[in-house]
């Protein structure tokens, strides 16, 4: 159910994403989602690829300060007030969310949204007695 | 344990009087064999016998490497050459080499500290020290050797380089003591790693290395692959060689042996005492040294001294590892900033071989300092909030540490350029 998210250490400059798109895609490895956080001085890119492990080297090889870090991965209802009531579920059960991001996926009909939590096990858990669909990492990796 | 208990362990009282009586003797010495430090006394009106407390030792004139290569080759020599029964010489990569000489007594004194400092270093008469500096005119090899030999210890004068058979003998003579500089103690064991060699399969449990600055991070890596405990070991050949100090197992910064050195720490600015804990430059005065006593001698090299007494018992003061020479201090805002300063706070963050540049600009008539990190994967978080923490922490690590205001920019790894394999440290844009 944890899904492996590769975060990148950016300069604010231009180029620096590039770089890290272009390696990927020079190894074939696929981004399936892709968030950036930044400051003025630089960002923090967070991918979700279908291959993390191999990611995680290449870019590690080519120099970049990476870090693997387990997310979870939700299917929310396509609706007005969809991530909401996943929030509320959280909120509840005084889970605190440090980020998180959403994309349309290809197949289904949801809102796939990544969550970044302290508690993982505690989320899923709350998550799931809540009727959540939490995705599992095969079917995010190979959406 | 000590080589030297009754020496090693004086009382404040008793060392400071051996002190000034040995000081008076070498100044004497000084002043009545050698034409350089006659002038350099008459120049400013002081004569030996104006040293009357040890206090007065700020009073001498300073003694900086310029002055030995200007009386180059045996101008600063205080005995006749039939006295002298052993030269040495720096290697001279930067103009012409410094030669220094030692009488038989010297070589005695030599030998004794040296056995001091491998026992305070771990040795036992029982080991077998596998010495594995350099042999020739640099004074590691010899200087070790005598000290292991006055120690009574069993010792293999292997010298540098030929690592794989550094590796077999270490191997089949079963060496307890590895005495080398600490790269090479590195290379050794990336070596050994590569012969497929684990630590089990030696007996080695010391280390003494010197010769070079290092930091805690290599003394933990040598540690860790060569499976000993490994100390640092400070002298120079101006001064006498390896043995003017040492670190005892309490690795708590190096003891200097106070009946034979006086060691001041000086702003090298204003060449006034920095007080204990502050960085500044080392310099040194000679108390035994016959054939080339030294007087306030600058030594370039970067530590402070720490006078809270060791837990070993050793009655003198210590010097904190060593962090840099005095050739990369900027003066900023009028304030000495050493690099290597960035360094240590970088790594009390946790920051491994860290890797940082100082860029120091200057606009209208004010310098500004900016301190660029490379982000490592040990500083680095997924999370904004905690790099943003970082930031604020180093920032407020190094203006306490420094004493001035600072820019932090974290940076990528390897966006800071390297020079032939080596870090480029700083880059000042002042054109003054
Ligand atoms: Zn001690």
């Amino acid at each position: 159910m944890k899904i492996k998210q590769i975060s990148v250490f950016l300069e604010n400059k231009s180029g620096r994403l590039a770089a890290v798109t272009r390696l990927l895609a020079e190894k074939v490895i696929n981004i399936r989602a892709l968030s950036i956080a930044d400051t003025t001085d630089f960002g923090i890119l967070r991918l979700i690829v279908d291959k993390p492990d191999e990611a995680y080297r290449f870019l590690k090889e080519a120099g970049f300060t990476v870090s693997v870090t387990e997310v979870l991965g939700v299917e929310m209802p396509d609706r007005p007030g969809g991530l909401d009531s996943g929030l509320s579920v959280m909120a509840q059960e005084d889970i605190n969310i440090e980020y998180l991001y959403a994309f349309i996926g290809r197949s289904g009909n949801g809102a796939i949204v990544i969550f970044r939590v302290e508690e993982l096990d505690k989320a899923l858990q709350v998550m799931k007695s809540r009727g959540i669909n939490v995705l599992n990492a095969d079917k995010i990796y190979n959406l | 344990m000590y080589w030297n208990q009754r020496y090693e362990c004086l009382n404040e009282e008793e060392l400071r009087e051996l002190q000034l009586e040995r000081l008076q003797t070498t100044v004497k010495r000084a002043f009545f064999n050698v034409p350089f430090y006659r002038k350099a006394f008459q120049a400013i009106d002081l004569e030996p016998g104006d040293i009357k407390d040890l206090s007065d030792l700020q009073k001498l004139p300073f003694t900086v490497k310029d002055d030995l290569r200007d009386n180059y080759p045996f101008g600063m020599f205080a005995v006749p050459m039939s006295e002298i029964v052993r030269i040495h010489s720096s290697s001279g990569t930067t103009g012409k080499p410094t030669v220094v000489g030692y009488t038989r007594n010297d070589i005695d004194v030599w030998s004794e500290l040296m056995a001091r400092a491998l026992v305070c270093g771990g040795a036992t008469r029982r080991d077998i020290i596998q010495n594995a500096y350099g042999y020739g005119l640099f004074t590691g090899g010899l200087g070790v050797h005598y000290g292991a030999e006055r120690l009574g210890a069993s010792v293999i004068p292997i010298s540098g380089g030929n690592t794989k058979r550094q590796i077999m003998i270490m191997k089949d003579y079963g060496s307890t003591v590895l005495t080398c500089t600490p790269s090479y103690a590195l290379h050794i064991a990336e070596v050994m790693a590569e012969m497929g060699i684990t630590p089990y399969e030696l007996k080695l449990r010391h280390g003494i290395f010197g010769a070079e600055p290092w930091t805690e991070n290599m003394r933990q890596e040598i540690e860790k692959r060569l499976g000993i405990s490994a100390v640092d070991i400070y002298g120079l050949s101006e001064v006498i060689g390896p043995g003017v100090g040492i670190e005892c197992q309490a690795k708590d910064g190096l003891h200097v042996f106070g009946d034979h050195f006086l060691v001041e720490v000086i702003d090298p600015v204003t060449e006034e005492p920095v007080p204990p804990g502050q960085l500044g430059e080392l310099v040194i005065t000679s108390l035994t040294k016959e054939a080339l006593p030294v007087i306030r001698y600058r030594t370039r090299d970067i530590t402070s001294i720490i006078t809270e007494p060791c837990s070993c018992g050793r009655a003198y003061v210590r010097l904190a590892r060593f962090t840099g020479r005095t050739d990369d201090m900027l003066i900023i805002r009028g304030v000495n900033v050493f690099p290597s300063q960035v360094e240590s706070v970088l790594l009390e963050m946790g920051g491994t071989e860290p890797h940082y540049l100082l860029i120091v600009t200057r606009e209208g008539s004010l310098d500004s300092l900016e301190v660029k990190v490379e982000v490592s994967e040990s500083l680095f978080s997924d999370k904004v909030r905690r790099l943003e923490e970082l930031e604020k922490r180093l920032h407020h690590e190094l203006e306490s540490t420094l004493g001035i205001s600072v820019k932090v920019t974290l940076v990528e790894p390897k966006s800071i350029q390297r020079s032939e394999g080596k870090a480029v440290r700083v880059i000042d844009r002042r054109k003054l």
